[in-house]
């Protein structure tokens, strides 16, 4: 107080301009941010500290990443992954009738025992109820109810697939007529290969019987739901 | 009547009397039993270890905050739902680690190791239903945990994160079920999984593929049991014991609230101030 005049270097007092990070006067009054950072030499924009922590961080974000991707890629490759569409014989045309419908269980999964059988219920096609069809094809009908997948069954009184879960019925066609079934059951292709019906790949049908992609059931298919539950990787392209 | 002696015992200080300066115990006989010898050196073995152990690790200070902290008046039976449903997950996770052994994930296999656990291992019929009701206890407990803390409004401030990871533990849990329940691969295991599957697929955009990664595939096939059984053993319980750590250490950390009937004391010149 009693040497105002002569201030010592450093001491920052009253009136000196703000000091620096170093404690030392500064000569300008706005000193550049960069000079308050510990540890930088004049012109650093990056102290050692800053550049060895995000060095760091980013290498074990990069040895983290190398470990995690492949994983996450492992568990989701099947959901990428197309299998080759396998054809069963279900028996010789002449076994089928137009009228009614005929159970054949078939291997839709191998090596995993009874888990991967269906049943298929198979009829001509009838050209005289159903315009759309033809005499020499063959309607192959899934059995996994359109609701939530349960199995339905052909009830030939009733001319009714009926669903023992949430009672479900279909008609002769397949189509909705009762229950919480939000479409048709679904159809599997089929064709004729030396004197044998064969049954290939399942492809779902919106309520005017045009063909999709398979869907999973609960799954609508009508106007813009075919867009809210869209074509999967892991099934074959239909439309 | 004792007569007391007239003249007050000698102090057992060393230089005093030094004969005077030996345990009780051996006043009689003058030798120390062999139990009183075995049981003192038990509890000094015991304390030396433990404070051999707490010396380096500090765990005495944190364990006494941990286990005697203070809780509010009003405290009752219904504040240990929490604890009920850990220890219902501490025994699935006994069990469940033990039922692996006997167990085998293969849509041929799955089935036969089920019914050889039940009929053919010692005592497997017993760990198998521990784990079998054992999970519908921990989704009963795990409710009336959640019950209690929304009625006695313990998920106000500050207490929302940790409803918020109780809301994922539950989430956690509701998955275990679904995953566990397909393992003993019997028609109902398997039927329960197809709509369980076919429900995630009912989510528009994502549900498709969703019910793909479950699935493994378009189709149920041999890799969603091993999928289920990955997840339910390894995946999920890792996570329910990290996130239960987590609950924990928010509720020691925050304490436990007073049940919503207790009212706060109020002194007396507050109350005629506040009228």
């Amino acid at each position: 107080m009693a040497n105002e005049g002569a201030e010592k270097p450093g001491s920052g007092g009253n009136g000196s301009p703000p000091p620096n990070g170093d404690g030392r006067p500064s000569s300008e009054p706005f000193a550049p941010q960069t000079m308050k950072m510990a540890g930088s030499y004049e012109g650093e924009t990056m102290t050692r500290r800053a550049l060895f922590s995000g060095g760091a961080m980013a290498a074990g974000g990069i040895a983290g990443a190398a470990i995690i991707l492949p994983a996450i890629g492992f568990a989701l490759g099947p959901v990428f992954e197309q299998k080759e569409a396998t054809w069963k014989d279900v028996g010789a045309p002449g076994d089928f009738r137009a009228d009614g419908y005929l159970p054949r269980t078939i291997t839709l999964t191998e090596n995993v025992g009874d888990a991967g059988l269906t049943t298929v219920y198979l009829r001509r096609g009838n050209p005289v109820a159903f315009p759309r069809e033809r005499r020499d094809e063959f309607i192959a009908i899934s059995t996994r109810c359109a609701h939530a997948g349960c199995p339905v069954r052909w009830v030939n009184a009733a001319r009714r697939f009926v669903c023992p879960c949430h009672g479900g019925v279909y008609d002769f066609e397949g189509k909705v007529v009762g229950g919480p079934p939000v479409r048709p059951l679904d159809r599997f292709v089929t064709r004729v290969r030396n004197g044998q019906v064969q049954v290939g790949p399942r492809y779902s049908v919106n309520s005017q019987l045009e063909r999709f992609s398979p869907r999973d059931p609960g799954e609508p298919l009508d106007g813009l739901w075919q867009y809210l539950y869209p074509k999967r990787v892991s099934t074959p392209d239909f439309n | 009547m004792a007569r007391r002696p007239k003249t007050r015992p000698k102090l057992p200080l060393p230089g005093n009397n030094r004969d005077a300066w030996k345990d009780p115990a051996q006043e009689g006989n003058g030798q120390v039993s062999m139990r009183e010898q075995v049981k003192e050196q038990t509890i000094e073995a015991g304390t030396g270890i433990v404070g051999w152990v707490d010396e380096r690790t500090g765990a005495s200070g944190f364990l006494r905050g941990f286990l005697f902290r203070k809780v509010p008046k009003g405290t009752n039976w219904f504040y240990t739902l929490g604890s009920a449903t850990m220890f219902a997950f501490l025994s699935q996770a006994v069990t469940g680690v033990f039922l692996a052994m006997y167990y085998t994930p293969s849509p041929t296999h799955a089935y036969d190791s089920v019914q050889h656990i039940t009929n053919d291992v010692f005592l497997g019929e017993l760990v198998r239903g521990m784990h079998r009701w054992g999970a519908t206890v921990m989704i009963v407990l795990i409710f009336l945990h959640m019950g209690r803390t929304f009625f006695f409004g313990a998920y106000k401030y500050p207490r929302e994160l940790n409803w918020v990871v109780g809301v994922v533990l539950l989430i956690l849990t509701m998955a275990m079920g679904l995953t566990g329940y397909l393992l003993p691969f019997d028609n109902r295991s398997f039927w329960a999984t197809v709509v369980a599957v076919n429900i995630t697929g009912t989510g528009p955009i994502l549900g498709p593929y969703l019910a793909d990664f479950l699935r493994a595939g378009s189709e149920f096939g041999g890799d969603t049991l091993t999928r289920f059984y990955a997840i339910h053993m390894l995946v999920i319980p890792g996570l329910i014991a990290a996130l239960i750590g987590v609950h924990i250490y928010l509720v020691t950390k925050l304490g436990t609230t007073a049940p919503p009937w207790l009212k706060a004391e109020l002194k007396e010149p507050l109350e005629r101030e506040r009228v």
